[in-house]
């Protein structure tokens, strides 16, 4: 277990809860680059005028962020002492070959281990990447700040000091996971962190991505996360996410791919913690034959809030996609499932395939799913659905039939409700610890 | 073995079973057969514990124990085992892992050590084989996409590795094909033993013909209306349950 680092309650409710934004980098004057200077104040006014989104405002119809702003937020927290002692050193049981470690969005040199990764393969921190002047990230950021987006995005851009680079050039092959270890802590006042990643796939190339995001503490915090992704022709990407927070951060995470011809992104996200988050995928499939699948799971309860959004858009012709959402809800949790499936109108025979499922373990939890789909093309395949329902009361007394207690009984029902999504995990390893979360969250349930 | 008098149960408030005796000693094999709805299968349902299934008024003794106060877990660890008349499909649970987790279950129940993952292979194996089912049904999904007859073997298969001391089959023989039939019973068969006993609820005489039963009783509007031994199967296949309960009102 990790040293518990205390944190003080929220507290009162500030008169001016981005007054330490205010002052943040956008308001600096430093030795960064102009455009870097000028894009984050453009972000910084823009997000001025946006706020927070509120729940008029459609994607975020069923979230609030309203608690957000009633949090006194320390915007520049001072850097928390960690030791790697306190790191879990083994994250859902699999050692790390290759590990770099942000604590609450800043990249920790001394925390990482990051051995060679083969000629031309960059795995750093924006401000190493920044100070370096490396000509790939420089294009690729300026490239994405340039995009419009949701007032969080906007957010995010009117910070950029730090997050991780990982880029691979062409025709590579890194056999090793590559971890991200995010660990959020704990503070006198709840830190917010910002971190913006970059993830640069070359031609033919392919990488796997596993990312924990932990709290080392038990109280309130808020992240801010967005990564940028770009896949090249023929690359493959596979990303893993781990999200078990303190139940009490604030974790909001944006991941914006653009995908080049035959590319495929593999999306996995597994959720236990927060007591609020939200996973945004936003796929553009440019290049002709792309690929994406999102898959995830979720296993909320107590007051969590957990919402799952994903926009995808076909711009090219036989372009696919597959989604598979599953989530477990007890509690008074409350889970979101948005879809929204746009097809281009030159994007012919395209496949686009959308499912949400919720298991509702008590009478106050719940889940609203939303599909969405323009399509302005004829020649396209689209599908989606949802369920929410309790567990089948016919299965569970078969196998208490069979002598198997009704405890287990259920845990045996909700694995394998989950296991649909955990299968397609492509990682192989990672699929073992992810079953025994689902045992050890079941196990501590009280009740039946 | 099972003591049951009296017995009175409702579904969803409606009265079903309506003061149903039935005693089974060790070692016996019953049959009971009756027409549509009569009741057999929300006997089978009652002895097994399945909720929404309420007991009115009357007993039941399993063993010396009072069995309508045990749960449906407790039950099976007991020794009551129900083959039911419609298997239910369990995604994402394999054949393999269901039935580890139910021996292991049970034995963890009856205070014997649990058997580990070669033990259990091994055992299971050489049950499957018995029935003539294949490895591969072990690896699938609990009677997901199992025929008719397959899903009937799999409760075979269960009851084969629980080894329960009394067993209730509900219409295990409908949907089976003559081979399969013959190889259910013989499976059935060779548990037969002077500690088990077992109530096998069917329409056809002809499972009779391979399992053949101590006693045969006719429930119908829920009670047993007439007991009598194997030649009373024979008699109700030729004149069929109506004219039978004419005759015998008469
Ligand atoms: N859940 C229920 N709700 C209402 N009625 C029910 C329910 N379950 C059973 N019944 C009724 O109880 C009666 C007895 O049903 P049961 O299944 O025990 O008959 P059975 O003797 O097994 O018939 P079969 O030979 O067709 O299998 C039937 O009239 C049936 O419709
Ligand atoms: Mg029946």
């Amino acid at each position: 277990m990790p040293d518990l680092i205390p944190i003080s309650s929220p507290g009162a409710a500030p008169a001016d809860w981005l007054a330490g934004w205010r002052t943040g980098p956008a308001a600096t004057a430093s030795e960064t680059p102009e455009w870097l200077q000028s894009a984050r104040s453009a972000a910084a006014g823009n997000f001025e005028r946006m706020g927070l989104p509120s729940r008029r405002v459609e994607d975020w119809r069923y979230t609030s962020l309203a608690s957000l702003a009633e949090q006194n937020l320390d915007w520049s927290p001072p850097s928390v002492d960690v030791t790697r002692e306190s790191l879990p050193a083994l994250v859902f049981g699999r050692e790390a070959d290759c590990r770099l470690v942000l604590v609450n969005g800043e990249v920790r040199p001394n925390l990482s281990s990051i051995p060679n990764l083969g000629d031309g393969v960059v795995l750093t921190s924006l401000s190493n990447a920044l100070g370096e002047d490396d000509d790939r990230v420089l294009r690729f950021l300026r490239q994405r700040l340039a995009e419009d987006g949701s007032s969080l995005k906007i957010l995010n851009d009117s910070w950029l000091l730090d997050g991780y680079v990982l880029i691979v050039p062409d025709d590579t092959t890194i056999d090793m996971p590559i971890e991200i270890l995010s660990v959020g802590t704990g503070g006198v006042r709840p830190p917010a962190y910002q971190p913006r990643n970059l993830v640069i796939a070359g031609r033919r190339s392919h990488v796997t991505i596993v990312e924990y995001h932990i709290g080392l503490c038990i109280g309130s915090y808020f992240a801010n996360i967005v990564t940028d992704i770009d896949v090249g022709p023929e690359a493959i990407v596979r990303h893993c996410k781990v999200q078990d927070e303190s139940k009490e951060a604030i974790h909001l995470a944006l991941y914006s791919a653009r995908l080049d011809s035959s590319a495929q992104l593999d999306s996995f996200s597994f959720t236990l913690g927060s007591r609020i988050s939200r996973n945004e995928l936003r796929v553009r499939l440019e290049g002709l034959g792309a690929y994406c699948r999102l898959n995830g799971a979720y296993l909320v309860r107590e007051n969590q809030h957990c919402d799952h959004t994903s926009v995808v858009s076909h711009a090219s012709p036989e372009t696919s996609s597959d989604q598979l959402y599953k989530g477990v809800l007890d509690g008074q949790a409350s889970g979101v499932y948005q879809g929204k499936v746009v097809v281009h109108a030159d994007a012919q025979k395209v496949e686009a395939h959308q499912m949400s499922r919720a298991l509702l373990l008590s009478e106050t939890s719940e889940v609203s799913t939303k599909p969405e789909l323009k399509i302005h093309a004829d020649d396209v395949q689209c599908s989606h659905g949802a369920t929410a329902g309790e567990l089948d009361a016919e299965a569970l007394f078969y196998l208490r039939s069979r002598g198997i207690p009704e405890i287990r009984a259920r845990q045996l029902l909700v694995e394998a409700f989950l296991n649909e999504a955990i299968d397609a995990v492509a990682l192989a390893g990672m699929r073992l610890p992810l079953e025994q979360n689902v045992v050890r969250w079941m196990a501590e349930r009280s009740g039946p | 073995m099972i003591e049951i008098k009296n017995l009175h149960a409702a579904v969803d408030g409606m009265p079903i079973l309506k003061g149903l005796d039935l005693t089974i000693a060790s070692g016996e094999v019953h049959a009971i057969m009756g027409p549509n709805g009569a009741g057999k299968s929300t006997l089978s349902y009652v002895l097994s514990g399945r909720e929404g299934y309420q007991v009115t008024d009357g007993t039941v003794a399993f063993k010396g124990q009072n069995l309508l106060e045990l749960e449906p877990e407790q039950r099976a660890a007991a020794g009551l085992f129900l083959a039911f008349q419609y298997p239910v499909e369990i995604p994402g649970v394999t054949n393999m892992t269901f039935l580890k987790h139910a021996l292991n279950s049970v034995r963890i129940q009856r205070g014997a050590a649990e058997l580990d993952a070669m033990e259990f292979l091994k055992l299971v194996r050489a049950k499957t084989k018995e029935l003539g089912m294949s490895d591969d049904m072990l690896k699938r999904a609990v009677n997901i996409g199992f025929s008719g007859g397959e899903k009937k073997r799999n409760e075979i298969l269960q009851m084969a590795v629980l080894e329960p001391t009394f067993a209730v089959l509900d219409e295990t023989d409908s949907g089976l094909d003559i081979d399969a039939l013959k190889i259910v019973a013989e499976g059935v068969n060779a548990l037969r033993c002077r500690e088990r006993s077992m109530l096998v609820i069917t329409h056809y005489q002809r499972l009779l013909d391979y399992i053949v039963p101590d006693h045969v009783h006719v429930l119908a509007a829920g009670r047993i209306v007439t007991s009598g031994d194997k030649e009373l199967a024979l008699h109700l296949e030729e004149e069929g349950y109506a004219a039978f309960a004419e005759r015998a009102a008469a």
